[in-house]
């Protein structure tokens, strides 16, 4: 090796774009040209994620946010100082001496020094209780201090400060507050409108927001007590977080005699350089194009600069798109392009719902044809689509409203993300376009968001990019002819569709069978459990034996639903929620018996949690002793078919609903699926039984029956849709029959009934053109494919009960007869639970 | 018995019927929670930690077995990080590491070597 012509580069600051500067450098190099690199960082700890710095609170730890372990810079040959500051520079000798009296020499220095909460000089500000919000030494100082506090405060109400206030919320504090000098919140990102939409959102979540506050006084003894404002208003508070914005970290390069600016930054030229050629200025510390960009994308995009520079190339740093989109405590908040012009400059739109808080503007140009900037607020779904439609110069469609109102004439709006140019920038955070996306799925083959991720790095930022890189996958994929399916996993070359009808026609009934005769390798945990569901579903034997065990999912391996700590739930079927009180005593005794954790579970039925895998058996010996059967809540498989008391008791009712659900649990119990499935049945049209969230539902009329499908509760709500109306019960059956089996036979894995008919084309009418009106003529084949499962049902739970061999399965250990000793239980309320997992 | 390492101790764990085909079992031996699978699929045994280091969960011999590309692997069954059964190296999660053990299968039993 030549060692004349190493090049000694030293980076000061070990932050994001300090860290991203070194990996850049190494990817691009690859260890080719003779680069000797040394870090020095101020923190204790090597770089980590700053953007999701308020996820430590939310339970993630300072390891899960480390941008790279120590080895890593070990590995590629970087030397890393850590809790040592750079406290001298001498460019002459061209050497810089760190505080523990490290002295490196170097040809280029990387000033990657970040920057410093900004602390305004408010009298008090040095009192115990008042902190900043930068690091995680901030966090850990603000979390513990947390413990004694009841009321909290934070200065500042940008971006940075309502993250601070998450914090606070998330750390459990009696009251969090939010105290803005401004008029209004994120005055530099949101316009008026859009901040007072944020802000009902987050005085609905429980923030309390002050605006218009100049704070006089932090006051209080040697702790803080309260904010003195200059209105002469108190706030009570025990502690206080500022986050009044940044201040650059340009003190060392000040005392090197670098040229800095009067209110703070290093000044560079366009491509990141000093007042000194051999020292370069990247992040939040240098001031490029007469500003601090205080993102994180065009910090990476400066080290990028940087290192095609040093190796070789030549490359401008460009005034760069502040177009930011952010989840802030649940609300998505966005601005893109010109977020602030006005008329008469452009033409705005504006879409304001307060009821669901969404808040949309759109700024078009005075032709109508380009979208020239805006801001959504509530729901930004459509940001990556609009971002790139103003970068791109996209001629905008004649009615833009469309852009953010969606289509409502019923045809496709635009043809998505494909209608890009090549050069619209896809993944913001690592400066990846369209054309490079596509180039890396057309030519070079990969086709997983994984392979994208890792070739390109697109979508590893802050991911919102995934969706459409998805798109331009699936996009490319077509237009290159491949007939897209989504194909189970590496062991299996097929869609679950085709699994499914395969194992049918060779009527294959173990894993091993379908494995050999349709797949390859040993199998993994995304396909065992769909052929598991497969067998099932097609032919309803126990799926605890002959093969079947070991390929079951977590819960359905033991037929109960595994907890923290490895312990286990139990939930009897309660056909229609109805129980006699010798069953109610029952589950009490077996509960009692068996130091059990009971619960009403939502679909009307009881969960006793806390059993140890070894007392499953003798548990469900006692429970069908009474005449219980398994309720199936661990499987992928019918659930509950929930009733209101109906025309038996209630005034109201005008037809007999439990009875009625009583029947339907009953017909459709230990039905296998493609996801778990839930029922309801109203007795009336004030539909207490909630119906209509069901993945099919039944609602009483004068006349019988009305059925809706394909309803969701969970975390995408959606109502369930009417399919048939007045029928009776037979009819109703008949086409929850066809309905069920159809899902069955067409479903993707893990799709519930809402999701597969979103994903249906021709949608609602088609599915009712099927079921209802048998357009294919398949109706009478799905009746007796149900009619099939539904003849051989056994509960399971009994059959394993009566075999020796398959309850010999359900004990922690193999050698010895004992329980797992590590599961540990707190007393809570009159019962008990499990110790909280770390 | 200790011919492959010198200080390998080896340890009766259960017969060969104890542990399903093609799935775990957890044995206890010597105070610690070892998970043995019999990958009946590559006529292979493994044994690894029972604890996921993950969430601190003793249920690894719960998972469902199967393989990446050849590397043969577990699924924990709680939050399906999966690991390798040759190295315990966790393969979506570069962070987590479980240890893994020598497994002797002689006369119909299982040793399981500390």
């Amino acid at each position: 090796m030549n060692v004349q012509s190493t090049i000694r580069i030293v980076v000061i600051g070990n932050g994001m774009v300090g860290y991203k500067f070194c990996e850049k450098l190494m990817a691009r190099n690859k260890n080719q040209d003779p680069f000797s690199i040394t870090v020095f960082g101020e923190e204790p700890r090597a770089a980590y994620d700053r953007v999701h710095l308020s996820e430590f609170f939310a339970g993630k730890s300072a390891d899960e946010l480390t941008m790279a372990p120590a080895e890593w810079y070990a590995e590629n040959g970087i030397r890393l100082f850590l809790s040592d500051p750079v406290v001298d520079i001498d460019r002459e000798e061209k050497l810089v001496r760190s505080h523990h009296g490290h002295i490196v020499y170097y040809d280029y220095l990387i000033m990657a020094t970040g920057s410093g909460a900004f602390v305004p000089s408010i009298p008090g500000v040095e009192k115990d209780g008042v902190f900043v919000y930068r690091t995680i030494e901030d966090l850990e100082l603000i979390q513990s201090y947390a413990r004694k506090a009841k009321r909290g405060a934070v200065l500042g109400g940008g971006l940075l400060g309502l993250e601070a206030a998450k914090a606070l919320l998330d750390l459990g504090l009696e009251e969090a507050h939010v105290v803005e000098f401004a008029q209004r919140l994120m005055p530099r990102q949101i316009d008026e409108a859009g901040s007072r939409m944020l802000q009902s959102q987050l005085e609905a979540l429980g923030l309390q927001i002050h605006l218009n506050k100049s704070t006089q006084e932090i006051a209080g003894g040697e702790c803080i007590k309260g904010m003195q404002f200059a209105d002469s208003s108190f706030l009570d508070v025990d502690m206080l977080v500022i986050s009044a914005g940044i201040r650059p970290r340009d003190e060392l390069a000040k005392i090197a005699g670098l040229e800095t600016h009067p209110r703070g930054g290093i000044v560079v030229d366009n491509f990141l350089r000093t007042s000194d050629p051999n020292i370069f200025a990247i992040g939040e510390c240098a001031l490029a194009h007469h500003m601090i960009y205080g993102l994180i994308a065009p910090g990476y995009e400066m080290a990028e600069v940087v290192v095609a520079n040093l190796c070789g190339g030549s490359r401008e740093f460009l005034p760069f798109d502040m177009s930011t989109k952010l989840k802030l405590i649940g609300t998505d908040v966005a601005s893109f392009g010109d977020a602030f012009i006005e008329e008469p400059a452009c033409k705005t739109i504006r879409y304001e719902n307060k009821a669901k808080g969404v808040y949309k503007r759109i700024n078009v140009s005075a032709d109508g044809k380009q979208l020239l900037g805006g801001i959504l607020v509530g729901d930004a779904e459509q940001y990556n689509m609009l971002l790139q439609t103003c970068k791109g110069k996209t001629i905008l469609p004649p009615d833009p409203e469309d852009l953010i109102l969606g289509s409502r004439g019923g045809e496709e709006a635009g043809a998505g993300v494909m209608s890009f140019p090549d050069d619209a920038l896809i993944c913001s955070c690592e400066a990846v376009t369209k054309g490079m996306i596509c180039h890396e799925v057309g030519e070079n083959g990969h086709t997983t968001i994984d392979a994208i991720k890792k070739c390109c790095k697109a979508g590893t930022g802050c991911g919102g990019c995934v969706p459409m890189v998805k798109d331009l996958i699936q996009g490319v994929l077509k237009q290159k002819g491949v007939y897209i399916r989504n194909v189970v996993c590496e062991h299996f070359d097929h869609s679950r569709q085709e699994l499914l009808d395969l194992v049918k026609i060779n009527g294959l009934r173990t894993y091993n069978a379908v494995l050999n005769e349709f797949g390859k390798g040993d199998g993994c945990e995304v396909c065992k459990p769909l052929v598991a569901s497969i067998l099932a579903s097609l032919w309803n034997e126990n799926i605890l034996q002959k093969d079947r065990a070991p390929i079951q999912d977590s819960n359905d391996r033991y037929l109960a639903n595994i907890q923290k700590g490895g312990t286990y739930s139990v939930v009897p079927r309660i056909p229609g929620g109805e129980i006699t009180p010798e069953k109610l005593i029952v589950i009490g005794q077996v509960a009692q018996r068996y130091g059990l954790y009971t619960k009403i579970t939502g679909g009307q039925r009881i969960d006793m949690f806390g059993a140890h895998l070894g007392d499953l058996p003798s548990i469900w010996e006692e429970l069908i002793n009474a005449g219980f059967e398994s309720g199936h809540a661990y499987g992928k498989s019918l659930r509950t078919v929930k009733s209101c008391v109906g025309s038996t008791w209630c005034r109201f009712g005008v037809q007999d609903s439990v009875s009625f659900a009583i029947e339907v649990e009953d017909r459709y119990k230990g039905l296998r699926s493609p996801h778990k499935l839930k029922s309801a049945v109203s007795g009336c049209v004030r539909e207490c039984a909630e119906a209509q969230s069901k993945d099919f539902g039944i609602i009483a009329t004068e006349k019988g029956w009305n059925l809706y499908v394909c309803g969701n509760g969970g975390s995408k709500p959606q109502h369930a849709q009417l399919i048939a109306t007045d029928v009776d019960k037979e009819t109703c059956i008949r086409l929850i029959d066809r309905f069920l089996m159809f899902y069955i036979k067409t479903a993707d894995p893990l799709t519930r009934t809402a999701t597969w008919l979103n994903k249906m084309e021709g949608g609602i009418n088609y599915l009712k053109a099927v079921v209802v009106d048998d357009v294919l003529g398949i109706g009478a084949e799905l009746e007796r494919e149900i009619q099939m499962l539904i003849d051989v049902y056994q509960c399971e739970w009994k059959e394993v009960v009566e075999s020796p061999e398959l309850r010999k399965r359900f004990s922690h250990f193999v050698n010895v007869p004992i329980k797992d000793p590590s599961i540990q239980f707190e007393p809570m309320r009159s019962q008990k639970r499990v110790k909280e997992w770390s | 018995m200790t011919e492959t390492e010198s200080k390998v101790i080896w340890h009766m764990a259960c017969h060969v019927e104890d542990i399903p085909e093609d799935g775990g079992g957890c044995a206890f031996i010597e105070g610690k929670q070892i998970a043995i699978f019999n990958f009946a699929r590559r006529g292979e045994w493994f044994a690894t930690d029972n604890e996921c280091p993950h969430r601190q969960q003793m249920a690894v011999a719960r998972g469902m077995i199967g393989s990446q590309e050849d590397e043969p692997k577990v699924a924990c069954p709680f939050h399906k990080k999966t690991f390798s059964l040759r190295s315990g190296q966790c393969l979506n999660d570069e962070s987590y590491k479980i240890s893994t053990f020598p497994v002797m299968v002689k006369e119909n039993r299982v040793y399981i070597g500390l």
